[in-house]
């Protein structure tokens, strides 16, 4: 079984994001894998346990990305692809989804996709539908549980109103939710193997791709407004008091 | 010289940094509280490899350097001493003085299961009537054929009701020229017949720590537990002393480091006379003593693992680490207190546990008086290193990165 996991370099959730000159700045918190991701890594390498066979990471990035990458090889990927191009700077969803989908197209015979539900920097989660949808895959998103029998997969999509059951043949393109279970943390003896990797990069040229142009443009980017939050402590000599007060404020607020 | 960690490190900081923060961060406060360790604690650092960190792949280690035992204790200590503390006495005080004085049956033997986390490790040196004053110790072993028959009393050990293994030091000769020649040290299982141990409570931090004592009544030793020859067991002990300071300053840099966040985070967001207190004078000078130290704290403990790594005795620079860490962190964990007013003063934040769990750290392992006196020797030169018969091995990257000996 030929499994792969497209991944991405995000800044750290706990680093403060800010517009400065009309751009988006992190500081300089680290790069880290985007959690999510972690979450397809974890299904992707369980998948192997289960069926044997090899975890390809792929992601699009320049040099920095290989820390995200590097990260998937120490939770246990068997190897990895960087697409470093620098006609895909400020790509949009579209753009990623074409890079990766011509990416599992070359590596070839690939059965499983796996992808987190959606990158915590560009929050827009398209990548893994779109690159289904240029493979010509199902795509299988919100991914709570996985069972696959032969060529057929059966998929718990876990969803607002609870849990929907799917299935599909493989090929198949997943991505997956914190419902999934817990992402290992990389071994020691992976972690040394990561450091030492020697990841390929490839350019659009090797996956015979033009450059792809922007379908969504980001005209302008500011700052969210800042919210004043005032805080008020309410007291009262019992509990059933005290709730009495909160009601009747959230009711003259108009909250209710 | 080379200021970066590399990748495995960088890698290995972050995995230690996540374990702690997911699984030991949300509960510690409870278990702290309830004066009770955390069950799965061991047993999860066990099967994450952390446990065995340092040591070859063909002693049941991971293979990883001296460095990263010093990373992942920072890392362990930002979150809870009760972490660093299993650390300071299974790797630092017994598996790595089982690796670097153990003849290559014992590291067999002993090393294996506690490098993989199987079997738990402590020391114990500490007697009810002594402390720094090793030479003191009143436990004794006396021959009986090949055997060796120990009786006395520990005090103060950690994970003394958890350890399978401890490392004991004890009297072999009690008239011997010098009362520093008359000690031999022994690896005992604390499964052994004659053994009874228990724990103390009450302590002011590592709550969430197992402390305890341990008493040996007649207890059958076989000559090889013995661990290095007899009469050794001084250089022995300080060599153990030697590995778990290490342990001790780098994780007490981690707990500079979780005051010097808590104390930053607090006072960008609390306001007084009209402004974040972040921007008073005052503040902002306790916050750069957090900063300050904690940068000095871990070029000293990063000087210590480079030492370790190239087979270097680092007596003196241990030394400076343990002493300069632990006092560092229980200062930051004072301002930070302070910084934080009267909620420092309640243990809904953390600080306040960070001043306990600081606190014990300038006393055990060599009190700062005692580091004190090393390196005094050291600067009137009435002391110096001398080889060892058994120096810590050097790490060696290809070495330890085989599985069996041979090839």
């Amino acid at each position: 079984m030929k499994i792969v996991v497209c991944i991405k370099q995000v800044p750290d959730s706990a680093a403060k994001v800010v517009v400065e000159n009309g751009k988006v700045s992190w500081g300089d918190a680290p790069l880290v894998i985007n959690p999510w991701d972690e979450y397809a890594v974890e299904a992707a390498l369980q998948q192997k346990e289960a069926l044997g066979g090899t975890v390809t990471a792929i992601s699009i990035g320049g040099e920095g990305a290989k820390e995200a990458i590097k990260h998937a090889l120490a939770m246990g990927a068997d190897d990895a692809i960087l697409v470093n191009d620098p006609a895909l700077a400020g790509m949009d969803t579209q753009a990623a989804s074409q890079t990766l989908a011509a990416a599992i197209d070359k590596i070839g015979g690939v059965e499983m996709a796996f992808f987190g539900r959606q990158a915590i920097d560009g929050d827009a989660g398209l990548v893994p539908s779109q690159s289904a949808r240029l493979l010509g895959w199902p795509a299988l998103t919100l991914a709570a549980v996985i069972k696959v029998d032969g060529g057929n997969v059966r998929v718990e999509r876990a969803i607002e109103e609870g849990r929907q059951i799917v299935a599909a043949k493989l090929p198949a393109v997943f991505s997956l939710v914190k419902d999934f279970g817990e992402p290992r943390y990389p071994s020691f003896m992976g972690i040394r193997k990561a450091a030492r990797a020697e990841i390929p990069s490839w350019t659009l040229a090797d996956l015979a791709l033009a450059a792809p142009a922007p379908v969504i443009a980001w005209p302008e980017l500011m700052n969210p407004p800042s919210r004043e939050v005032t805080c008020e402590i309410i007291g009262g000599g019992s509990p059933e008091e005290i709730a009495g007060r909160l009601a009747d404020k959230i009711l003259a607020e108009k909250v209710l | 010289m080379d200021f970066d960690l590399s990748p495995e490190h960088r890698m290995t900081q972050k995995m230690v940094r996540d374990f702690a923060a997911k699984e030991v961060a949300p509960v510690i406060k409870e278990f702290d509280r309830r004066q009770e360790p955390i069950p799965w604690m061991l047993p999860r650092m066990g099967a994450l490899g952390i446990l065995g960190i340092c040591f070859p792949l063909r002693y049941g280690g991971q293979g990883m350097d001296y460095l990263s035992l010093g990373l992942a204790c920072e890392e362990l200590e930002a979150v809870d001493s009760a972490l660093r503390v299993a650390m300071s006495v299974h790797v630092g005080l017994c598996a790595a003085t089982v690796f670097q004085w153990g003849t290559e049956e014992q590291k067999r033997e002993f090393l294996v299961p506690l490098a993989r986390g199987e079997k738990y490790g402590c020391g114990a040196f500490t007697e009810p009537g002594m402390g720094s004053d090793v030479a003191a110790m009143q436990s004794h072993a006396r021959r009986d054929g090949s055997d060796y028959i120990l009786n006395g009393e520990k005090m103060w050990i950690s994970l003394a009701g958890l350890a399978d293994f401890a490392l004991v030091t004890a009297r072999t000769d009690p008239h011997p020229g010098r009362q520093v020649d008359g000690l031999s040290s022994f690896l005992v299982d604390l499964h052994s017949p004659g053994v009874t141990r228990g724990d103390l409570h009450g302590k002011l931090g590592v709550r969430a720590g197992s402390t305890g004592w341990l008493h040996f009544q007649d207890v059958r030793l076989p000559k090889r537990n013995l661990i290095g020859e007899e009469g050794e067991g001084f250089k022995v002990t300080m060599s153990a002393f030697d590995n778990g300071r290490y342990t001790v300053g780098s994780g007490a840099t981690g707990l500079i480091r979780a005051c010097l966040e808590a104390s930053v985070r607090y006072a960008a967001a609390r306001p007084a006379f009209g402004k974040p207190i972040a921007e008073r004078q005052l503040i902002q000078e306790k916050i750069a003593r957090m900063a300050q130290d904690y940068e000095i704290a871990r070029l000293l403990y990063w000087q210590v693992g480079w030492l370790k790594n190239q087979g270097k005795r680092s007596t003196l620079q241990t030394s400076y680490c343990k002493k300069f860490a632990t006092e560092a962190s229980f200062e930051a964990a004072n301002q930070a207190l302070q910084i934080h007013g009267a909620y420092g003063f309640s243990d809904e934040y953390d600080v306040e546990r960070y001043l306990r769990n600081a606190r014990g750290a300038v006393i055990y392992e060599g009190s700062s008086e005692i580091q004190a006196l090393i390196q005094a020797g050291y600067a009137l030169g009435e002391r110096r290193d001398k080889p060892l018969r058994c120096e810590l091995p050097a790490y060696d990257a290809a070495a330890w990165h085989k599985e069996s000996q041979a090839g």
